[in-house]
């Protein structure tokens, strides 16, 4: 029973992960770059809930109201400002740019928030439990998290089949150089894409932060996560980055099970071994 | 004289340190269609990219629908009026046929093309239009491609060898829906390398050899010895 109960929470830890994919996947497939920063602005939005619910004592759910549109926000103008400067021929500069940012985020959180280890309090959630048959339980929080990663996704994938500018973003997915022919603007497209997976990366800050502890220097073990569960579930594919990041947690729960120590490295074997197996991931969209 | 609808005086373009046009002087009046013909290389589809602004031509001597061009982004000319078929047609593979059409209408500026009027004018296309782009065949391709390009309700088309690879009945087909875009006042430029199609279709023409206009008449007025020599060189470096 431990080792199922071991599956089931691996389940759930992947529906965290894939939170904190698929706004790295998103901007990949748009823009065809990886922001090195992913992880830090995961942990920002993580600081910025933790200042919210020490000023207003607020229940740390309800800082997402004003979390995810700022974040929305902020990926907006930093594309419009910063990263849209950097990207063209070369793959190098966004790289770099990102990578700069990464280490300007630790530091500053790190300079205004001490190296201490925060934890939003989410009070009764995180005891509450859902029993089922045969002495397993499903904690209420894991549970809500992977429900709401279902619903992200879920979204996204509407979002990007339904709507004109879906549509528009999928088209630059393929080709962006065609694109503009098409009377596209890029650098708009780009802060569109930026926008909606930084307002992702809101709602994956405030759940990380109510589920573990976290300081200003897990920035770059959550972007490695993000990356390992985009690869397992191939590039461009929002439901394969969903079963990435459930094999990922499933991968760390049984490795846990074996031996506490062995939890993240259990990951990136299950990580390895899909990456030699079938290196275009397991559920591949993009080509090229 | 109606106004020129494109105006190039002059135009070179580069790649890095390889000059690729010299001196075009080019223009198109509204309604006209004009075929730009010329071998590999001779510079046609680098002066489409050159007026689209995909080729940065160091910002002079282009003029479209009135207005210089000088660094205004390819987006902003699609805006203005321009669309383009682009060479190896660049459906986007992901989306289906309907969607790639749908993308060419992400700025409209009239209300001539619509879904309906393409697959009108393309019938086969309404059969496919839940088939992902790149399922099609060829010519059925390069269809989509002219469609996408005019659901933005383009004063100008411009079309970069749009007979390429395709059987010579798929060519006829394609050719004959040009001029009922026509009709509907749009400007056309294609470049071909298939002469007698390009001939076939056109008010004017231009050669192009190696970056310079080697030639430009009515095609009436072109001897076949003319065109030859334009096309290919001067008949005593082949003696």
């Amino acid at each position: 029973m431990d080792w199922v109960n071991a599956v089931v929470q691996g389940v759930l830890l992947g529906g965290l992960y894939a939170l904190f994919a698929s706004g790295l996947s998103l901007m990949f497939g748009v823009m065809r770059f990886v922001n090195i920063a992913h992880g830090d602005f995961i942990v920002m939005a993580a600081y910025g809930a933790l200042v919210i619910v020490g000023a207003t004592g607020l229940y740390p759910l309800w800082t997402m109201i004003a979390i995810v549109p700022g974040m929305a926000l902020l990926g907006f103008v930093g594309q419009r400002v910063l990263l849209n400067r950097t990207l063209g021929e070369d793959i190098l500069p966004p790289l770099l740019v990102t990578f700069g940012l990464s280490i300007i985020i630790q530091n500053v959180l790190l300079e205004v928030f001490s190296a201490d280890s925060q934890k939003l309090q989410a009070g009764w959630l995180e005891t509450a439990s859902i029993p089922i048959a045969g002495g397993l339980n499903i904690g209420l929080m894991p549970l809500l998290i992977f429900v709401s990663a279902l619903i992200v996704i879920g979204g996204l994938q509407t979002f990007l089949y339904r709507t004109p500018v879906g549509r528009v973003l999928r088209a630059t997915s393929d080709d962006q150089e065609t694109v503009r022919l098409m009377g596209a603007d890029n650098a708009r497209i780009f802060a569109y894409a930026t926008a909606i997976a930084s307002a992702v990366v809101g709602i994956a800050g405030v759940y990380m932060a109510m589920r573990t502890n976290f300081d200003p220097s897990v920035g770059p073990a959550r972007l490695l996560f993000a990356f390992e569960a985009v690869i397992i579930g191939g590039l461009g594919s929002l439901w394969g980055t969903l079963v990435g990041g459930i094999i990922l947690g499933v991968a760390q729960a049984i490795g846990a099970q074996i031996d506490p120590g062995f939890q993240i490295l259990a990951g990136h074997i299950a990580f390895l071994f899909v990456l030699v197996m079938r290196p275009q991931g397991l559920l591949p969209r993009m080509r090229g | 004289m109606p106004d020129p609808v494109l105006q190039t005086r002059g135009l070179t373009a580069f790649y890095g340190d390889f000059q690729a046009l010299f001196g075009i002087d080019f223009e198109v009046l509204a309604g006209e269609t004009i075929a730009i013909i010329g071998a590999n290389g001779a510079g046609k589809s680098t002066f489409l990219r050159s007026v689209t602004g995909m080729l940065s031509t160091r910002g002079q001597g282009i003029t479209l629908f009135g207005q210089p061009v000088d660094g205004v982004p390819p987006h902003e000319l699609v805006a203005r009026g321009l669309a383009m078929v682009p060479e190896g047609r660049r459906l986007f593979p992901s989306l289906t046929v309907e969607e790639n059409l749908l993308i060419g209408g992400y700025r409209r500026r009239g209300s001539y093309w619509t879904l309906n009027r393409i697959y009108e004018l393309f019938p086969i296309l309404a059969e496919r239009r839940h088939n992902g782009g790149t399922e099609l065949s060829g010519g059925q391709q390069q269809m989509v491609a002219i469609g996408r390009a005019l659901m933005s309700d383009p004063k100008l088309l411009l079309c970069d060898e749009i007979s390429l690879g395709l059987a010579p009945i798929v060519i006829r087909d394609i050719y004959a829906s040009l001029p009922r875009i026509r009709e509907h006042g749009t400007t056309i430029v294609v470049v071909e390398q298939d002469v007698t199609q390009a001939l076939a279709v056109a008010d004017r023409v231009y050669c192009f050899q190696e970056g310079h206009v080697s030639l430009t008449g009515r095609p009436a007025d072109l001897s076949r010895q003319e065109i030859t020599t334009a096309y290919f060189g001067a008949a005593e470096e082949h003696a």
